[in-house]
């Protein structure tokens, strides 16, 4: 029954550990709060990015564009556990995906691990839909973890992932994100 | 092509255990997954993360928890653990929980970060929950125990541990 039941698991990451394979990583500078991975294949079903977060300043936010396109075309929702309540906030027709839930930003010491999901990136047909699962934890007052989803209104194939921190703040050499392509 | 999402190991109980170990893990992937699924013959068993057996007051974590009636959240701080699976509920007898936890930069030189997805229905109860967890160390991570807060994980308890590369 057990091993039934561990069989049938599947949370954004494929059971099958041959179907899931990496695209391209990338490291924090200390000198640039974006991130880029372009050129991505389409052979994939899905992509997953992998994300440990550190910035060199705090009280700023992570957010996600497709395609480098900065229009009004992204719509995110969010559900956060704060360590004192749950919180819901949503946004529509912004210029990216937030992917903190727009509460805590990431710190220099304690990471803000995140998995984005972008599903079925490379149809042509359908706007993409983004899950993120994402959290930071400073053993005090300062501590998230939750879900979010989003929507880029584009039938595009994605191609580009780019990954910024805003107020011109940037993400540390102990910064690590990964880009996996996940086979249908 | 080099295998990106690669089975470490699995552990099976063949008796009844408060713990579940992997130990001498290789340093050599980008993150660590573990999948774990169990059951309890006791009563109100929830389990916790370790790495590196270390008991010390150096771990934190915060979470979200949906109990089919409320959303709420809570912390931990100073804590000797990580809350890790049906926390801090618990299961019992004839209960299931399903724990999938993704360890971020785990031999990397920054403190350790975690994020966790635990579920359980009681047919009547239960929550699904989401939890990050902190472990203030940056030894590279070798050893992860999972530990029942009393009683034991019953036969045929599992955990199966990943190791995710990164290109």
């Amino acid at each position: 029954m057990l091993n039934t039941v561990l069989g049938s698991l599947s949370s954004g990451v494929a059971v099958s550990t041959s179907s899931y394979e990496s695209i391209a990583s990338a490291t924090g500078t200390g000198s640039s709060g974006t991130i880029t991975f372009s050129s991505i294949p389409s052979g994939y079903a899905s992509l997953q990015i992998r994300c440990n977060i550190l910035a060199s300043a705090s009280n700023e936010f992570v957010s996600l564009q497709l395609n480098s396109n900065t229009g009004s075309n992204y719509t995110r929702h969010s559900l956060q556990g704060i360590g004192t309540s749950a919180v819901a906030d949503g946004a529509a027709n912004s210029s990216s995906i937030n992917l903190d839930g727009n509460y805590w930003g990431p710190q220099s010491t304690y990471a803000t691990v995140t998995i984005i999901d972008i599903l079925d990136y490379a149809s042509t047909t359908k706007f993409k839909t983004v899950r993120i699962f994402n959290g930071q934890d400073n053993n005090s007052n300062r501590g998230q973890v939750g879900l979010c989803s989003g929507v880029y209104r584009s039938t595009t194939a994605i191609s580009t992932v780019t990954i910024n921190i805003s107020g011109g703040i940037n993400y540390t050499t102990d910064s690590q994100f990964a880009l996996y392509g996940i086979k249908g | 092509m080099a295998t990106t999402y690669e089975k470490i190991a699995t552990t099976t109980l063949g008796s009844a255990s408060s713990t579940i170990t992997f130990s001498s893990i290789a340093g050599t992937y980008t993150d660590l997954r573990l999948v774990c699924v169990y059951t309890t013959a006791n009563f109100g068993i929830y389990t916790t993360l370790r790495f590196n057996s270390d008991s010390g007051s150096n771990y934190s974590d915060t979470y979200l928890i949906g109990d089919g009636s409320t959303a709420s959240s809570a912390r931990d701080t100073g804590a000797t653990f990580i809350g890790f699976g049906a926390y801090p509920n618990g299961i019992s007898s004839g209960q299931f929980n399903l724990v999938e936890t993704d360890i971020f930069s785990y031999a990397g030189s920054t403190y350790k970060t975690c994020l966790i997805g635990s579920s359980l229905d009681k047919n009547g109860s239960g929550d699904v929950q989401r939890l990050v967890g902190l472990w203030r160390n940056t030894a590279a991570i070798t050893s992860i125990t999972i530990q029942t807060n009393g009683g034991t994980m019953s036969v045929g308890s599992t955990a199966t541990l990943y190791g995710i590369k990164a290109a």
